[in-house]
């Protein structure tokens, strides 16, 4: 198998033989083929549930869902609960950074660091942040406060992990043509080996981030701290199926506009590098 | 028998017009500059590529995916190789879709083999072998196919000078026993003259024949005793002074017009 | 400091942190005397007395089945798709919002849809939602290693006439599978945490069942002895895949370190 800088010069020359036989009309094609695509997924969720394939009540129709959505989003509480989910994902990835990329810095740089953390590391890292739920509950309650540490708690481990290999896979060249023209440790610190480790901190963000959006929506879900999570579990509670995946949905779009940021931004942290890593 | 190979531009930096007759049996090296579309025109010919001007004609029949009775070894061979199977296996991978019984098969893999001179590595990974023996197991791959032509592009060109030595004359052993006609593309002039019958040299892009020099060197070649001939010696000069002259001048026409009249194709 | 010393030091770290880690969990719990936080002698009992073997029937198993079970199906269906997308610029083009929107939300928000859904809380509405998500992984590091395949061994299969179902069965998935396996972990990881979240939310069994019940009734030493099952469960679950990738690939390791530089 090629090295990632093999297969990125092979798909840019494919791709730039493409782009070359691409007419406006091809990408009017491949617009539409995305778009129809959800449209037809649309269609047949809509045919699923008012064609009665699964009842309504079970499965409340698209449009019905979109229509309700719609309604929440002139509400006042809803976007309440929106911003609460918000906030308890940024802070709880924010802690998760500032623990994190240091912590990683440290360990990815001294090799014993890194050893001697290696057992408990590999230990804590499978725990499923899920676990300490009761915990959380029973101490912190269902406040922000719950939501952030759960949330900190399980994308902490994602960045610390692609910080150290960031750290640690710097070029050990570069380093040795630093130390040559008499830079200190702290200036190769801060000049060779923190930049090419962005790209794989950028990842790690990116994972971190939808960690701490799960575990943020799942402190809401469980503990009842106030946010989206929260309104899917009343709503599941009383029956209301069409608030229900109301706010579902309404989660999904927030995943997804979250993940399409995160994943600008680790696209721009790659391009501004040239590294050669795997893909996750 | 004569086999007619008539290539034309394929993208913006590729061949302009290159006219080729190969004839049955001969080992045809083809050589020019860099970046002349050397691989390109390789391509082609194999049906891995299609020309957008012209034709690739295989005893008549126009080619338009890889025919079954040619082989082709390419240069990077590591690339080339399975590195999730042994070296048998990866011999073996061509000839699972040729209707041939199971020690057909084993017995075309064990020959080809030993034809390369790896009669004992058949169980060993292709990543755990050298750079020269990973191109004969390229090699031994591309012979127990049985094809009537083998294509090389550029094959020896990551190896070591002794090594290529004896992968070149390897080449020539395997053209002798098995009879099969050879197109040869490769940058070293050396090397191209003391193997071919014919030397096909290009321009610089965009790419034309720029000349056919026959060799007439006695065969078997030798690498000592050929390499001692004052005829050798003599093509090897002209060949280089084409090559030479081609790069001083960069191509016949600006690269902007051949250059419109293919994009967009 | 000479390498050799240098390494046994490394070696007594790496050996004393976590012992040093333990030690102090236990003074820290025996000196704060929490009723939330039991010492970590205690948990210790407790998980022996639950896990081995009294209750591993009745909920280790059934939750071991459900992991198991997800994220069999769910690599199945990731490699199944996974191969033909990587192949098709179209019907990658196709699939992709449907892709993008499924791996964004948070499974947790399709919790209760999928009771719903399926009228059920057993095991087959728990199996498939945590099938449902492991998929993701799986899905776009298959299509990822099969984009990624090398150009010079695609042309090589081209030009020996291989074609179909046989270049996919001995060239692509082949070459595609150390990505693929990268996914699988990942995928392995995420049923896991899918499952206890799956069992918290609505089960009759199960650890994340016990994890629930535990706290309902302010039982706190099966509650951690629950919490530690579920690490340790993770951990053997991320050694075993690790055995398993280390015999299949071992050739693929063998090939890195053979390339130079």
């Amino acid at each position: 198998m090629a090295t990632r800088g093999d297969v990125v010069t092979a798909v840019r020359a494919s791709e730039a033989r493409s782009a070359r036989s691409m007419f406006p009309l091809d990408r009017l094609v491949v617009g539409l083929v995305f778009v129809g695509s959800i449209v037809a997924s649309l269609l047949i969720w809509e045919l699923l549930s008012k064609g009665g394939l699964i009842s309504e009540t079970d499965l409340p129709a698209a449009s019905t869902t979109f229509a309700k959505l719609w309604d929440f989003m002139h509400t006042e509480a809803f976007w309440t609960a929106f911003f609460q989910t918000v906030r308890g994902w940024a802070l709880g990835l924010a802690v998760a950074t500032a623990l994190a990329v240091p912590i990683g810095i440290v360990l990815g740089t001294s090799d014993f660091a890194a050893r001697a953390f290696r057992v408990p590391i590999e230990f804590l890292r499978p725990i499923p942040s899920a676990a300490l739920i009761p915990v959380l509950f029973l101490t912190l309650g269902t406040t922000l406060k719950s939501e952030v540490f759960l949330a900190a708690f399980g994308a902490f481990w994602p960045l610390l992990i692609q910080t150290m290999y960031g750290v640690h896979d710097v070029d050990p060249v570069a380093v040795d043509t630093a130390r040559a023209y008499g830079l200190g440790r702290y200036e190769r610190l801060y000049r060779i080996t923190l930049p090419g480790a962005v790209p794989y901190i950028a990842t790690g963000l990116r994972i971190a981030s939808t960690v701490s959006l799960i575990l943020a929506f799942t402190a809401e879900l469980f503990m009842g701290v106030p946010g989206l999570g929260q309104k899917v579990n009343e709503a599941s509670s009383y029956g209301l199926n069409e608030d229900l995946y109301a706010y579902a949905l309404a989660t999904g779009f927030l995943g997804v506009a979250i993940h399409l940021a995160m994943t600008g931004v680790e696209r721009r942290a790659l391009r501004w590098h040239p590294s050669q890593r795997g893909v996750l | 028998m004569g086999k007619t190979y008539g290539a034309g531009a394929k993208a913006a930096h590729a061949i302009a017009d290159v006219s080729l007759v190969v004839d049955d049996g001969e080992f045809l090296c083809v050589v020019g500059p860099s970046g002349c579309g050397k691989t390109t025109l390789l391509k082609c010919v194999a049906g891995l590529l299609r020309p957008t001007k012209g034709n690739v004609l295989l005893r008549g029949k126009r080619v338009t995916r890889p025919p079954e009775e040619m082989a082709l070894v390419f240069q990077e061979y590591s690339r080339s190789l399975m590195p999730w199977t042994s070296v048998a296996n990866n011999v073996l991978l061509p000839l699972r879709h040729k209707k041939l019984g199971r020690q057909e098969r084993k017995e075309l893999v064990r020959e080809s083999l030993e034809a390369v001179g790896l009669g004992g590595f058949g169980n060993r990974y292709p990543w755990q072998l050298s750079g020269g023996m990973q191109q004969r197991v390229a090699i031994a791959r591309a012979l127990a196919y049985q094809p009537s032509i083998l294509l090389m592009d550029e094959p020896f060109a990551s190896v070591d000078a002794q090594t290529r030595g004896d992968l070149e004359d390897l080449t020539l052993r395997v053209r002798d026993r098995y009879g099969i006609t050879i197109l040869f593309v490769t940058h070293d002039i050396d090397e191209s003259v003391y193997l071919a019958d014919r030397v096909v040299v290009l321009t610089h892009a965009p790419t034309e024949v720029k000349e056919i020099v026959p060799v007439d060197l006695p065969r078997p070649r030798d690498q000592i005793a050929t390499k001692e001939l004052a005829e050798f010696a003599h093509l090897r000069a002209h060949v280089y002074r084409q090559i030479k002259r081609e790069q001083a001048e960069p191509g016949e026409a600006e690269s902007g017009a051949p250059a419109a009249a293919t994009v967009g194709q | 400091m000479s390498a050799r010393t240098s390494s046994a030091v490394k070696v007594a770290a790496e050996i004393a942190v976590p012992v040093a880690l333990l030690v102090a969990w236990q003074a820290w719990t025996v000196h704060a005397q929490s009723q939330y936080f039991p010492r970590l002698s205690t948990i210790l009992v407790e998980f022996r007395e639950l896990w081995l073997f009294a209750q591993f029937g009745t909920h280790v198993v059934p939750s071991l089945e459900r992991i198991v079970l997800g994220f069999g199906i769910a690599v199945v269906v990731g490699i199944a798709l996974g191969i033909p997308l990587g192949l098709s610029r179209w019907g990658r083009l196709a699939a992709m919002p449907h892709i993008e929107f499924w791996r964004a939300i948070p499974p947790p928000a399709l919790l209760p849809i999928s009771v719903v859904l399926l009228h059920s809380i057993g095991n087959a509405q728990k199996v498939s939602f945590i099938a449902f998500f492991c998929v993701f992984p799986t899905l776009l590091n298959t299509i990822d290693g099969v984009r990624g395949i090398d150009p010079t061994l695609a042309d090589t299969a081209r030009s020996y006439g291989i074609r179909g179902f046989a270049r996919i069965r001995r060239i692509v998935l082949p070459a595609a599978m150390p990505q693929i396996a990268a996914g699988m972990r990942v995928s392995l990881a995420l049923a896991v945490i899918i499952m206890v979240v799956a069992e918290y939310f609505s089960s009759t069994s199960g650890v994340g069942y016990v994890l629930l019940i535990s706290k309902n009734t302010f039982q706190m030493g099966p509650m951690w002895a629950a919490i530690v099952l579920i690490g340790v469960l993770g951990y053997l679950l991320s050694v075993l895949f690790s055995l398993a990738e280390r015999y299949f690939l071992a050739w693929h390791r063998g090939w890195r370190a053979a390339i130079p530089g």
